[in-house]
């Protein structure tokens, strides 16, 4: 091993010896029986040929230096032998580590632990099993989950006792909505660069550039700024929702506001959800407007469209209408974010572990319902003609 | 009680360490020896445990000299650290096992870092150390959550010992058990101690720890360390000191 000039001066090679007179088998060993040098003594343990032998003497008098690991060796050994039949009549060790190998011998009669290897086509199946299990379980929770909280939704609504903590709701309005500011505005004028930059590519080889813009603004409002402000928010959002009750819950905080009286849907849930359900629409009215100056930017470097000649192209290809229908989707995106991840959050465990693979189930639910919930729009949009 | 030889297993020489401007410890010295139970007890938040982490490396003190093995912690290369790594195990509060694998590989991550063992003796000496430290078989295919604190603990202990090391740093060996666990737990210390010839550190509150298993006690108060045994210590002048083993529950663990 690698530490070398350190190692005690009394740490020597171990070597053992077999020599077999009649049916007797001489087994001699010394030198220093360490895990250091376990690796290798293992495989010509094991390789000892005791055939035609009846009885077998160990003398370890030798061994200047013994630890738990050599000395497992040496009583396997005897074991091995001894299972075969073969009788152990002398077993001689320093007197100095009798009592350990007494102590390893005595406590370690049953046979060592198989370690599973997880790679059968039983295992296999079993996971699969239990994942599709899981899924189910999930599935009824968060129907429960929904109705619990719609339920606290529409008391809150009609018989107010105080459920709405407008500080709490204050508060996380700041967070979600203001603080993500910085980081939906910077994406979604770079997407509307790259729209842009794409669209009018395609469109110039049919001396349409001017309808980049058309394109543009129906993809902007309709679609692409909702969508990915939803995910971004769910990214950011949904994420920290999931992280911070689920970090209480493992602090035990939740179980200390019940106690103290506290309804955790109240004091928790409800704010975010509130909170992200106002943010999320003025979120998507800022998203829309960051990619259009975005695109505008593209326009006015790669097609040389000013930007007068810009808003009035867009003042004709777009209606209010284009705009409202994109809108309408974020309070539902929003709704949708912000209960999968505190839903999450609860389900956290009391484990630190726990906390993270939840998080990360909870922004890839969301991101999935979300996309799910889009489609849903589209095709509703498309039945109802708008 | 083990044979203790005067060659200084650990060396602290004027050891200072602030924590977030806080001064924690002010030029402390301390002598451990090969063979013996050390015991740090002290206050909440006087530095047991960053005492503690400044021996195995965990932290770099602003002043002094740490020793261990003959070797300075604090000028060792990389490579240097690593070989003294080796023969030391260190048991964290909770046991720190790594919660993505069971009891068994938790153990066997030294052994596979270290040596070249086959599959086959790493398994069994998994069992061997499970037996070691009073865990049942079936706990090597448990995962670390599924363990009650106690048994975490254990498997803990287990690891640290896979490598066979001459010393052993124990942070709060018995906190957060029950009593009769907490009983057993002294014993398994008092008894792998005996058996394997180590030397343990241990930072502790545990009073009946103390008088269980400690050869010598050294109290963290004032920034400094007290040293002696539970007996000298008792007659210790110290206010804290005197609270601590004449208060009630220290009338109550000393008197038996």
């Amino acid at each position: 091993m690698g530490s070398s000039d350190d190692a005690t001066e009394i740490d020597t090679r171990p070597w053992f010896d077999a020599e077999q007179r009649g049916r007797t088998l001489y087994l001699t060993a010394g030198g220093s029986w360490t895990v250091r040098h376990a690796a290798m003594l293992d495989p010509q343990l094991r390789a000892i040929d005791a055939g035609h032998v009846s009885d077998v003497e160990i003398d370890g008098s030798a061994i200047n230096q013994l630890d738990s690991t050599g000395g497992w060796l040496l009583v396997r050994t005897k074991m091995t032998f001894e299972a075969a039949g073969i009788r152990a009549s002398v077993f001689t060790m320093p007197e100095l580590y009798a009592p350990l190998l007494a102590s390893i011998e005595r406590e370690h009669v049953t046979l060592p632990v198989k370690i599973d290897e997880h790679v059968t086509l039983a295992a296999f199946l079993e996971r699969v099993g239990r994942a599709t299990h899981n899924v189910a379980i999930q599935a009824v929770g968060i129907v429960g989950y929904i109705g619990r909280v719609t339920l606290e939704w529409l008391e809150a609504f009609y018989a107010p006792r105080g459920n709405l903590r407008v500080t709490a709701l204050v508060h996380q309005i700041e967070d979600v909505g203001i603080n993500a500011l910085p980081i939906v505005g910077l994406l979604m004028f770079l997407i509307g660069i790259v729209l842009a930059y794409q669209g009018a590519d395609q469109l110039k080889r049919f001396d349409l550039e001017i309808l980049t813009i058309n394109a543009l603004g129906v993809g902007v409002l309709r679609e692409i700024g909702v969508l990915f402000t939803a995910i971004i928010i769910a990214g950011r959002s949904g994420s920290a929702f999931t992280a911070q009750i689920g970090t209480m819950k493992v602090n035990e905080e939740l179980d200390a506001m019940q106690t103290i009286g506290l309804n955790v849907v109240d004091v928790l849930i409800l704010p975010r959800i509130i909170a992200l359900v106002i943010a999320l629409p003025f979120l998507t009215f800022y998203a829309d407007v960051m990619a259009l100056v975005g695109g505008a930017v593209m326009c006015y470097f790669d097609l040389g469209i000013t930007i007068p000649m810009f808003v009035r192209q867009l003042h004709t290809a777009v209606t209010v209408n284009t705009f409202l229908v994109g809108l309408i989707k974020a309070p539902v995106f929003a709704y949708v974010i912000a209960m999968v991840g505190c839903y999450e959050g609860m389900n956290v465990e009391r484990n630190a572990a726990s906390v993270g693979k939840l998080t990360t189930r909870s922004v890839v639910e969301s991101v999935f319902l979300v996309i799910v919930l889009d489609a849903g729009f589209s095709v509703l949009f498309s039945v109802l003609g708008i | 009680m083990a044979v203790s030889s005067d060659e200084p297993v650990i060396r602290l020489r004027g050891v200072v360490n602030r924590v977030g401007g806080r001064l924690l410890h002010d030029h402390v010295d301390l002598d451990v020896y090969r063979g013996e139970i050390l015991a740090v007890v002290g206050g909440s938040g006087t530095g047991k445990s960053v005492l503690l982490r400044s021996i195995v490396g965990l932290m770099r003190p602003a002043e002094g000299s740490i020793e261990v093995l003959g070797r300075n912690v604090m000028h060792l290369s990389e490579s240097g650290l690593r070989a003294l790594q080796m023969r030391w195990g260190v048991l964290f509060q909770d046991g720190a096992l790594f919660s993505s694998q069971t009891v068994a590989e938790n153990i066997q991550v030294p052994l596979r870092e270290y040596t070249t063992m086959s599959q086959r003796l790493m398994n069994e000496i998994a069992a061997m150390k499970l037996s070691m430290v009073g865990l049942p078989e079936d706990a090597a295919q448990k995962r670390p959550s599924e363990l009650s604190g106690g048994m975490r603990k254990r498997a803990g202990l287990a690891r640290a010992l896979a490598l066979e090391p001459e010393l052993v740093f124990l942070d709060e060996p018995t906190a957060g058990l029950d009593p009769i666990s907490a009983n057993l737990f002294d014993e398994l210390v008092r008894g792998l101690q005996e058996s394997l010839n180590l030397t343990v550190f241990m930072v502790t509150h545990d009073l009946d720890t103390l008088k269980a298993t400690a050869d010598r006690v050294a109290v963290l108060v004032n920034k400094q360390l007290k040293i002696g045994t539970v007996e000298t210590l008792r007659n210790d002048s110290d206010p804290w000191i005197q609270e601590y083993f004449s208060g009630p529950r220290g009338r109550a663990a000393l008197a038996s």
